[in-house]
């Protein structure tokens, strides 16, 4: 987490543990530091405070988006291929439509386009994949809504999005923006949705109604602040960030191009954010190379976790048409605001090593 | 010396990466995850996969899920459900030791730099005067495994420890139980770990291959009455194939394509002889006596092996097609086949 956080986040640990929605002076105090959060978190998304509803998760605010606009609207929902699972099985509860994504991994417009129509309630097309870094082109799905689906809300999942890109901007074509706190140094288990005035969500969560009935729960202050903390730490500092993990980024990348034959780059390096390498190795399987990084100190990931731990196979690599066998040789390096030029040299050394072992002794 | 321990989440492997870990070696954990459809046994489970990774957690060892799924669906899943579409009766245990446990998981340790994978498995690994491994029932023999384990070559055998193949179940239990793991009282598993206990091996064949009613004939050819499951009867089965008021009906032989079970009395069950084929040795091929089991927990009679029949001393039940028959001298498996 960001030292900012942190630090935001003990006194209401500790001294000051009130419910904000309680009257009495502990809970006011608590009421007065979610007022700021609120304010704080509205500034960076380029959202109105009222806008803002906090939550629990991401996948909660992608889950209240999609469900919570069909529920207050009927009709039908579309997502891209590469959608995180939160938007993704939230559309398939939903029976929704799936639209494909090109061989670089972004939204084919004219297949969404084809998809839409008067009876479309709920558009959810992210601001950055999470797997191979691709940025979506917002503005222009926005405009083929607006064109082909009056009717539809557009929902944007910014969660991968908010450490690299100026979501205030580019999310603002977007009715609903869901963002996550650990992704930019905030802590777990908090996120937040904004919902522009005029867009309706109904509850997915009832109770109290304490998220202006759009969201029930006691607030979560501690996270809730710290999120914020993150937030504007990250904003303040995003523009020197990306320039210098885009630096390392490509370092790394280019430095493992160079020695691991037949390696390939996923996506376009040119439509990714600054923190995404994401390679693919034939005759390697990511399970072994994962096991042996972490032996050498470089956590790595491919594909996504099931619930037992066990690596899948990317439905994003999948619907990028990526083929089976590379798939299954693929590597995420991500990287963040704490990466270092040591870190970059370290996973240049461990990579070529592991993949080299790996198809000596396959 | 560095051992991968595949843990179930039962007892047995929880003791086994204990005592690898007591005896000093650099011991990591691992569980295949196999089946990728429902499950409610066996080492397929969320459940299971939490259990053994707390009880990693709780000796403090790495712990790693491997997802060797496809594998398991096309060389244990596959040829199950293509021997019941035959009319035979599979091991899927015993192919997914031959297939996953002791290949695609041994090479995959090789990879990582491992000397040897380990399992909770009763059996034990045995090294002649002369250095030559074998494989020995385990110490339990109400437990032993060693049955499941015939397709290990010495090969596979130099780099697979069988830590709890020593102990009883009881001590096993007790050693758990001492090191507080949270496996100590858990039941055994007992059923083919991809077909769900509610269901049965029914539900899970009828979507793939189809379930067909079909004749019951005597062994003159004579139809003696119907069956509703052809390709759900196993050679030797008397239950749901008799008559009411009549004699007892034993399977004899099951020929799915044909729709057919012929049936006849216990004694027409009873054989000299049965043939193997896919014959797999530990060390090297052996003719002569030898004592055969040809069921997980069956009896082991004696036999002559010629190379190709198992000639049995005295007559027994006909051994279901598909079953694998495992060759002992005394206690040491010399290896097997699976009956045609």
């Amino acid at each position: 987490m960001r030292p900012e956080a942190v630090e935001a986040m003990l006194p209401y640990l500790t001294e000051r543990f009130g419910n904000p929605s309680g009257s009495h002076a502990v809970a006011r105090e608590a009421r007065k530091a979610l007022d700021e959060a609120r304010d704080v978190v509205a500034e960076c998304l380029g959202a109105q405070p009222g806008e803002v509803v906090f939550t629990g998760s991401g996948t909660e605010a992608d889950n209240l988006a999609i469900l919570g606009a069909h529920a207050s609207r009927g009709g039908r929902v579309v997502c891209t291929a590469v959608e995180h699972h939160a938007v993704l099985h939230a559309c398939a509860a939903l029976g929704g439509d799936v639209s494909p994504v090109g061989a670089d991994g972004i939204v084919d417009v004219r297949a969404l386009r084809a998809r839409l129509g008067p009876d479309t309630s709920v558009v959810s097309v992210m601001l950055a994949n999470n797997e191979v870094g691709t940025v979506q082109p917002l503005e222009a799905v926005a405009a083929t809504v607006r064109d082909r689906a009056p009717n539809a809300v557009l929902h944007t999942d910014a969660v991968q999005a908010f450490p690299w890109l100026d979501v205030a901007t580019l999310a603002r074509p977007a009715d609903l923006v869901a963002v996550s706190a650990h992704k930019f140094g905030g802590p777990k288990g908090v996120g937040a949705l904004v919902v522009r005035d005029g867009t309706r969500v109904a509850p997915i969560l009832h109770g109290g109604g304490q998220e202006r009935d759009r969201r029930s729960g006691t607030h979560n202050v501690a996270g809730i602040v710290g999120m914020a903390a993150a937030m504007r730490a990250t904003v303040a500092t995003r523009a020197q960030t990306v320039a210098r993990v885009t630096s390392l980024r490509d370092r790394l990348a280019d430095g493992l191009l160079a020695v691991i034959p037949d390696a390939a780059e996923t996506g376009d390096r040119s439509s990714k954010v600054a923190g995404n390498c994401h390679l693919s190795f034939a005759g390697v399987e990511s399970e072994a190379l994962l096991v042996l990084l972490d032996g050498a100190g470089v956590c790595a990931s491919a594909g996504s976790a099931c619930t037992s731990g066990a690596i899948e196979p990317s439905h994003v690599l999948v619907a990028m048409g990526v083929a089976k066998g590379r798939a299954l040789g693929s590597l995420r390096l991500s990287l963040g605001v704490t990466t270092t030029e040591s870190d970059v040299d370290r996973a240049l050394e461990a990579v070529p090593a592991a993949v080299a072992r790996l198809r000596e002794t396959a | 010396m560095r051992v991968l321990v595949a843990m179930s989440g039962g007892v047995d492997s929880s003791v086994a990466a204990a005592i690898l870990l007591e005896q000093g070696h650099e011991v990591v954990g691992v569980t295949m995850k196999l089946w990728g459809g429902a499950s409610d046994s066996g080492c397929c489970s969320v459940a299971d996969v939490d259990d053994a990774r707390r009880v990693a957690q709780q000796l403090g060892i790495d712990y790693w899920v491997f997802a060797f799924t496809d594998d398991f669906d096309a060389h244990v899943v596959e040829p199950y459900v293509a021997a019941h579409a035959a009319g035979r009766t599979p091991n899927p245990c015993i192919e997914c030791n031959r297939r996953l446990k002791f290949d695609r998981l041994l090479r995959r340790a090789d990879q990582l730099g491992f000397d040897a994978v380990a399992t909770g498995h009763h059996a034990r690994v045995v090294a002649s005067p002369d250095g030559r491994l074998g494989l020995r029932r385990g110490a339990d023999r109400a437990k032993d495994q060693s049955y499941v384990l015939y397709v290990l070559g010495r090969a596979e055998l130099s780099r697979c420890r069988f830590p709890v193949g020593q102990l009883t179940k009881a001590e096993v239990r007790g050693r758990a139980a001492a090191l507080g793991l949270r496996t100590a009282d858990k039941p055994d598993s007992q059923d083919v770990c991809f077909v769900l206990a509610t269901g049965g091996r029914r539900a899970f064949l009828e979507p793939r291959i189809g379930i067909h009613p079909g004749r019951l004939v005597d062994t003159a050819g004579r139809e003696v009455g119907r069956v509703d499951a052809v390709e759900l009867v196993t050679v030797g089965q008397r239950r749901g194939l008799g008559s009411a008021g009549g004699p007892r009906r034993y399977a004899l032989a099951v020929d799915t394509a044909g729709a057919t079970v012929t049936v006849g009395s216990l004694d027409d069950l009873f054989v000299d002889r049965v043939r193997l084929s896919g014959l797999s040795w530990v060390d090297s091929p052996v003719t002569g006596p030898v004592l055969v089991q040809s069921s997980a927990h069956g009896a082991a009679v004696p036999a002559i092996f010629d190379g190709e029949h198992v000639r049995f001393a005295a007559r027994q039940r006909a051994v279901a097609p598909g079953q694998s028959v495992v060759l002992y001298d005394d206690d040491d498996v010399l290896g097997g086949g699976i009956a045609v």
